[in-house]
């Protein structure tokens, strides 16, 4: 075989290494742990067979990857449209404006994310979703007759508060990061296509529209897609906040069934896949 | 001059910081003129010219141009550029609309007429610059010459009263500079009001009626072209003339 051919010592020497620790954790598990793998009893947590109904069901490991996959999309779609204003203002030019989004922006750099995430929660939606009534307005839809386009949507409405709650939270957090991705696409925009759009009497919002955002949106399209796919994986953190995704999920399992390292490999296979599925596509969509 | 003047500058000053770069400057230009305006690099005849559509503020002075007062924070001021095109020493070009749309997008989004005039105006300004066939092409791929009279026609096509020129033909390679001189020239035959900022002496001896130099952010002579190329005044003029025609 050609490929062992090519290989130096050295690289013998790494695969010796990695292989001899993978046996030590292996048998630390097995040994110190005293663990037993109870690998088959994972496919049943992700495609449960329900014996009255008798039909195959999403179970808590494949329910919690949904709710990853919806609250993911809304909450870009959120920072996108907050992203942009964001971007906007940051390039305004009134002072006022882009001071108050710069600070927006460094305080959300310098904070940590998970801390980040609790003030906006306690803060933001809580309250609103209190005054909005959403609660109330959930439940009864979770149990009218005709909710299948909701459910589509936002899978068991019992839990659509802390879908919003966890939605509008990611969407804060990440229209940081987006409003800077715009903020550079315009900036990247030379100076004098603005000054052309001026010269032929274009007000700032005609200068936006049809001459800066048109050509901001080619730069931006490769990291804010990029972006999506940190999100995807930032947005564990909110279970935090009890939104009932994917890593909200596992540690739930674990809890209830001690199958520790099944369950968060899985958890880890989900969210591996889906990632480098994206990142893969993505750059094949740049070719 | 018995006419009344469509620019007026009045004893303008300019600074970017500390820098003085438009030194108690007085100038006018009556309707239908055409002024040349030389100088060697920094001395603000961009600076200056700039001022007149806007794109720059004075400081001090008063600027009347088409009977409208130029300050920042004028509302008047997308009026103003209405009537005053410019053209940019690096053409400028919109890259992600046809050469079309490119000439379109002001008649339609700024003076909001109807698409088909918008069209009609753009196809009769393109035959104007003698392109009349590129109109669907994008501009990267144009020569340099070509794209600098889609700008041309971009400005024409706002029907300006007054065209600035900045440097028009300093981005092209010197075969491509006359066909871009061409058409200005016959803007100039066609009465248009303009003002150019330009060293190429030839065309400023064929359309100027009146010469500006410029030096350090002042205006150093103003002459008819006789005069100014045959007799210049002042030393320092002399010296330029010197320089740019013996190159
Ligand atoms: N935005 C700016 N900020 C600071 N200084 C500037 C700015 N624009 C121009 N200047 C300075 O003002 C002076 C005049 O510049 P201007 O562009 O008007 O000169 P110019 O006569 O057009 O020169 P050139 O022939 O090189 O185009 C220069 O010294 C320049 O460095
Ligand atoms: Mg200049």
């Amino acid at each position: 075989m050609k490929i062992l051919n090519r290989l130096h010592w050295v690289d013998w020497l790494i695969l010796a290494l990695i292989t001899g620790f993978a046996l030590y954790i292996w048998l630390q598990i097995a040994g110190t742990l005293n663990y037993k793998w109870r690998w088959h009893l994972i496919p049943n947590y992700i495609v449960g067979w329900h014996t009255k109904r008798e039909e195959w069901f999403a179970n808590v490991l494949l329910q919690g990857l949904m709710v990853t996959i919806r609250i993911t999309l809304y909450a870009s779609i959120l920072a996108l449209v907050l992203g942009i204003g964001l971007g906007l203002a940051r390039t305004s030019r009134n002072m006022t404006v882009r001071l108050l989004a710069r600070t927006y922006v460094e305080f959300l750099r310098n904070i940590p994310p998970l801390v980040v995430i609790f003030i906006f929660f306690f803060f933001l939606s809580v309250p609103m979703i209190d005054a909005l009534g959403l609660e109330r307005w959930a439940r009864a839809i979770a149990r009218s007759e005709n909710n299948q386009i909701w459910i589509f949507f936002f899978g068991d409405m019992r839990l659509f508060p802390q879908l919003v709650a966890g939605t509008v939270v990611l969407a804060l957090f990440e229209s940081a990061f987006v409003g800077e991705i715009v903020r550079a696409g315009i900036q990247s925009v030379d100076k004098g296509q603005r000054e052309a759009a001026r010269s032929i009497g274009m007000t700032y919002m005609q200068e936006m529209r049809y001459v800066i955002l048109p050509q901001a949106v080619k730069k931006v399209i490769p990291p804010l897609a990029n972006q999506f796919i940190t999100l995807i994986k930032d947005s564990s953190i909110v279970s935090l906040i009890s939104v009932q995704e994917l890593t909200f999920k596992t540690l739930e399992l674990v809890a209830s069934t001690r199958l520790i390292f099944e369950a968060w490999l899985v958890c880890a296979g989900f969210y591996f896949i889906i990632c480098f599925g994206l990142s893969q596509l993505f750059a094949r969509l740049e070719k | 001059m018995t006419k009344t003047p469509v620019i007026s500058a009045r004893n303008l000053d300019k600074f970017y910081g500390e820098f003085h770069a438009l030194k108690n400057l007085s100038i006018d230009v009556a309707e239908g003129e055409r002024v040349v305006i030389c100088g060697p690099s920094g001395s603000g005849k961009s600076t200056l010219i700039r001022c007149f559509n806007a794109l720059e503020y004075h400081q001090s002075g008063q600027l009347i141009v088409d009977g409208i007062e130029v300050y920042e924070g004028s509302n008047e001021i997308i009026r103003l550029r209405q009537n005053v095109g410019m053209v940019f020493q690096q053409f400028n070009l919109f890259p992600h609309l046809t050469v079309l749309e490119n000439l379109m997008i002001g008649p339609l989004k700024v003076r909001r007429v109807s698409k088909a005039d918008a069209e009609a105006t753009a196809r009769r300004y393109l035959d104007r610059v003698h392109i009349p066939d590129q109109a669907d092409k994008y501009p990267r791929q144009l020569s340099g010459g070509q794209q600098q009279r889609v700008a041309i026609a971009r400005s024409l096509c706002m029907e300006s009263k007054i065209i600035l020129f900045d440097e028009p033909t300093s981005a092209l390679d010197p075969e491509m500079i006359n066909e871009v001189l061409d058409v200005m020239v016959e803007l100039a035959e066609d009465g248009m009001t303009m003002v150019c900022v330009t060293h190429e002496m030839g065309f400023a001896r064929k359309i100027a009626d009146r010469m500006v130099f410029m030096d350090d952010g002042e205006i150093v002579e103003v002459a008819d072209p006789e005069t100014f190329f045959t007799a210049p005044r002042s030393e320092r003029c002399r010296d330029f003339l010197e320089k740019v025609l013996h190159h």
